[in-house]
């Protein structure tokens, strides 16, 4: 089967297997390894993508599932405000899970531009951190307008 | 000049005595405070590859030809093959190879855990890979694990010695005491679960072996690859230039570097192998679970008199003892002191080093026992441990040391308690507790890097560290631009390959920066001495009037001229300034000191528990970066958090399988379990450590935060939580037992 893929602005054909998740082809078939698998389960959300500005833990949605749905990867991001905000807070270390919650949090800027601390918790908890810049992301989403 | 010096090397709390060429250490240490560069925030040099997803780590690193290989592990806890059979899966659809039990050292056909590599096959893909795993036919002769520490202790079944520690006479000093408490302490099995998870790519190229590998150290793995192949060290080659956390469980190359070496050696074709999370949570390491018995004795006026602890580590198949007594020994000022740790050998995962292993679980014990003791004495907690302020606990004195105030400057936080406690509301109980750290994080030598300085004027630092999110090269970066007056903007850092920079020392045991900070200063000195002979000849001057600041060649009688004009002399050439670490000053214990403040809310119906906020007091030697460092604390705090709360790696009793594998029911922190977190980091040079004076960040902000959320939870409810993690159900325990204590009249609550 051929799905064709919107991503980030571009539009691919691609001959996929059934069952072959969004995470992999982005990453495999595209090249853009960006979007990281840390769990390939639904829990952690470093692979959160945009589907139509929705975000979605892309390992656990498959590609043939996307249809028309326009993709968006942390590559359709990078001048994204937020990802500078992210640098000048200090909110990543190892950095494996920040394409994911940059994702997240923009999705929640573009419906919220100036979310309160409590907002902010709540739509980024589906984004785990285990080394524990969560401070840093807050305070970075917080100052996203610089 | 490098010297030969026989000398006691620590990691991770382990010393040996080694020999040892270190460098001379020529340079003056700077005055303490902020510099122009060092001591002041810089935003980390990677955070922007980082953020963007340009960064390329080891999961996405794609070789021509590559295959792909899966790791058939055993599902039992103890068992042995007895009959196995790769022919179908060898025969199967893109299977390029398969290897069992014998066919490299990591694969055995006597499992001793779940999770053990027994197996395994390289395909053209990962999904082809696992498929054929289904088909290695194995018989199973299944054998009861053995699973509980103590009986491990019992039948004397232990991963080397146990280590039994004395001085002075504990049993008299307990007989004199007007005061003893006795408890016992629990933690459990926490996994690191660091995102990118255990991988490596391996790839012969002649009779060389490049390893691509998620690391916290290249040297290391250099060193245990080239020795179990039997290859010459320079014939491997380590590279890790993005790496997605560690926390410890990345110290060793570990089965599947060996498994990917041996597939990749049999096919002739690069071979990944890569770790599943659910793997990663068997074969990758934990912190082990500990019982620890405790006793402490005091006299009525605080003084301690004796402290005693039976530590029995579960360390599992295949370990190390961490140093659980370790608190024990080196915390207090005390005259009789006895430890006996018993390293349990079980059929469980074994055990990895993970950020200050024993040292958070024996501060949990003896940080919560010295509390029990201060209510008994009815002295405050903090007057308590001012009371018993250790000067030196061995022969040797510190070589810095400003616990004390680092405890004046908890007061702010602790004279909270009235306010803290007033604002308990219905079930909500509040309190306020806490806890103090000590650890290791002197690093040491050898370390090395070169600064080469192009004639564009700017700067690279090359050393073959690793970086592991801790941002130890924007460090290093501030270090050398400082050095070289130049802005940090011009310095760039070339790192993470065994083959393009020198030997840098492993990242473990809060040593990269105490360790190559050093290094990294004087190879940046070296090229600055270079830059200034050249500027001396080009402008007659004599050197001592020269020195580099803000990007110039400065004269102190007048002139100044940009460096780039000095060293564009070079043309397209470089100058390569070169630094090796000095050693640490002899006959001295180089440690970290601190203090963490926590207020907790526990609402005593449900048995939820909110930490609200922790200040954390540490002193760590001189902060070369307090952005980068508070980001350190921060995480510390927030695995301290979850270790203490809810992490819990739990194991099926009768079979040892482990029942929780994967993140939906491992609960991590999230962001909407974060308190407030106050970092107060005393930044004081450590006078007799190396020019830098900076000790290591990494492990020290976890180390008592268990402790002294656990003390809150006294201080807010009266009950004894001693065992980790305080889930609902530990906390419900805890409550209930505290009112039948009440209702017996034995001893009234702190509070409520």
């Amino acid at each position: 089967m051929a799905p064709r893929l919107k991503v980030n602005g571009q539009g691919y054909e691609l001959d996929l297997p059934v069952g072959r998740t969004l995470a992999e082809t982005l990453r495999d078939e595209l090249g853009l390894t960006g979007t990281k698998i840390a769990c390939a389960e639904g829990h952690c959300g470093a692979c959160t993508v945009l589907l139509d500005g929705v975000p979605v833990y892309s390992c656990i949605t498959l590609a043939h599932m996307v249809g028309d749905r326009e993709v968006t990867t942390i590559e359709g991001l990078r001048e994204h405000p937020l990802v500078d905000a992210f640098v000048r807070a200090d909110a990543l270390q190892c950095g494996f899970c920040t394409p994911g919650q940059i994702v997240s949090a923009s999705a929640l800027v573009e419906s919220n531009p100036e979310p309160s601390s409590d907002e902010i918790r709540h739509a980024m908890a589906g984004n785990l951190c285990r080394c524990g810049t969560y401070p840093k992301i807050e305070e970075a989403i917080s100052a996203w307008q610089g | 000049m490098a010297r030969l010096i026989r000398t006691e090397k620590e990691i991770e709390g382990r010393y040996e005595e080694v020999w040892l060429v270190v460098e001379e250490d020529a340079l003056e240490q700077w005055p303490a405070g902020p510099r122009e560069i060092v001591g002041r925030p810089a935003q980390r040099l990677t955070g922007p590859m980082r953020a963007r997803g340009e960064a390329r780590y080891t999961a996405d690193l794609r070789l021509p030809g590559m295959l792909h290989a899966a790791v058939l592990r055993s599902p039992h806890a103890h068992a042995r093959v007895k009959e196995i059979s790769l022919e179908k899966a060898r025969a199967a659809r893109g299977v390029r190879a398969a290897i069992g039990p014998g066919d490299a050292h990591v694969l055995t056909a006597e499992p001793g855990f779940q999770g053990q590599a027994v197996a395994a096959v390289a395909a053209d893909t990962i999904d082809l890979a696992r498929a054929a795993l289904e088909l290695i036919e194995v018989e199973w002769d299944v054998q009861k694990p053995l699973l509980d520490p103590d009986e491990a202790v019992r039948r004397g079944q232990l991963v080397g010695q146990a280590s039994r520690y004395e001085r002075g006479d504990v049993d008299r000093a307990v007989a004199e005491a007007d005061v003893v408490v006795e408890a016992e302490y629990r933690t459990q099995t926490v996994l690191h679960n660091s995102f990118e998870t255990h991988q490596s790519i391996c790839e012969w190229r002649g009779d060389s072996l490049d390893v691509y590998i998620s690391t916290q150290s290249i040297w290391g793995v250099r060193d245990e690859v080239a020795g179990r192949l039997g290859l010459a060290p320079d014939k491997v080659r380590v590279v890790c230039e993005f790496m997605g956390g560690g926390f410890g469980s990345k110290n060793g190359a570990n089965d599947h570097t060996f498994i990917a070496a041996e597939l990749a050696r049999r096919t002739a074709r690069p071979v990944r192998c890569a770790l599943t999370r659910r793997e990663e949570n068997l074969a990758a390491g934990n912190r082990n679970s500990t019982i620890q018995r405790l006793t402490a004795a005091a006299k009525s006026d605080g003084t301690l008199l004796a402290l005693a602890g039976e530590f029995v580590n579960a360390t599992g198949w295949d370990g190390w003892a961490s140093s659980t007594d370790g608190p024990m020994q080196m915390l207090y000022d005390c005259e009789n002191v006895r430890t006996v740790l018993y390293p349990a050998r079980l059929n469980t995962p074994p055990m990895k080093a993970f950020r200050a292993p024993g040292f958070v679980e024996g501060t949990f014990g003896l940080e919560c026992l010295l509390d029990e003791l201060a209510a008994k004495l009815d002295i405050d907690s903090l007057e308590l441990r001012r009371l018993n302020y250790a000067a030196s606990t061995d022969d040797r004195p510190y070589s810095s040391k400003n616990l004390m105030e680092c405890y004046r400057r908890a007061e702010q936080h602790w004279q909270r308690r009235d306010e803290v406690r007033q604002r308990s509301e219905g079930p909500w109980k509040r309190g306020i507790g806490l806890a103090s750290q000590i650890w290791y994080g002197g690093g040491g030598p050898p370390s090395y890097a070169w600064v080469r300085l192009g004639s564009d004027g700017r700067a690279t630092v090359i050393t073959a560290m690793q970086d592991i999110g801790t941002g130890t090269a924007t460090a290093m970066a501030q270090i050398a631009a400082e050095e070289l007056g130049l802005p940090l903007e011009r310095i760039d850092f070339a790192l993470g390959d065994s083959a393009r920079g020198p030997y840098s020392v492993t990242s473990a045991g809060s040593s990269t920066v105490p360790s190559m900070g050093p290094a990294v200063r004087s190879a940046a000195a070296d090229a600055a001495r270079q830059v200034i002979e050249i500027a001396a000849q080009r402008y007659e001057k004599e050197e001592r009037v020269l020195s580099l600041a803000g990007g110039n060649v400065v004269s102190s009688d007048g002139g100044s001229w940009p460096i780039e004009e000095v060293v564009g002399l070079l043309e397209d050439a470089q100058l390569l300034g070169q630094g090796g670490r000095g050693p640490n000053p002899t006959g001295m214990q180089v440690l970290t000191f601190g203090v963490q403040v926590a207020e907790v809310a526990v609402d005593v119906e449900t048995g939820e528990i909110r930490v609200e906020r922790v200040a954390a007091i540490h002193d760590v030697g001189r902060v070369i970066n307090p952005l980068g460092a508070s980001s350190q604390v921060e995480g510390g705090i927030i695995q301290g958090i979850g270790h203490t709360l809810s992490e819990d790696r739990l194991l099926d009793p009768a079979s040892g399988i482990t029942l929780n594998p994967t993140f939906d029911m491992y609960k991590l922190p999230t962001i909407a379990d974060v308190p407030e977190i106050v970092t107060d980091l005393l930044d004081i040079p450590d006078e007799h450590l190396t020019n830098l004076g900076s000790k290591g960040l990494g492990e020290p902000p976890i180390v008592p935060t268990a402790a002294a959320i656990a003390n809150a939870i006294r201080d807010a409810t009266g009950a004894d939580v001693r065992s980790l993690p305080i889930s609902r159900e530990e906390m419900l325990r805890a409550l209930k037992e505290a009112r039948e204590r009440q209702k017996e009249g034995r001893a009234a609550p702190a509070a409520v």
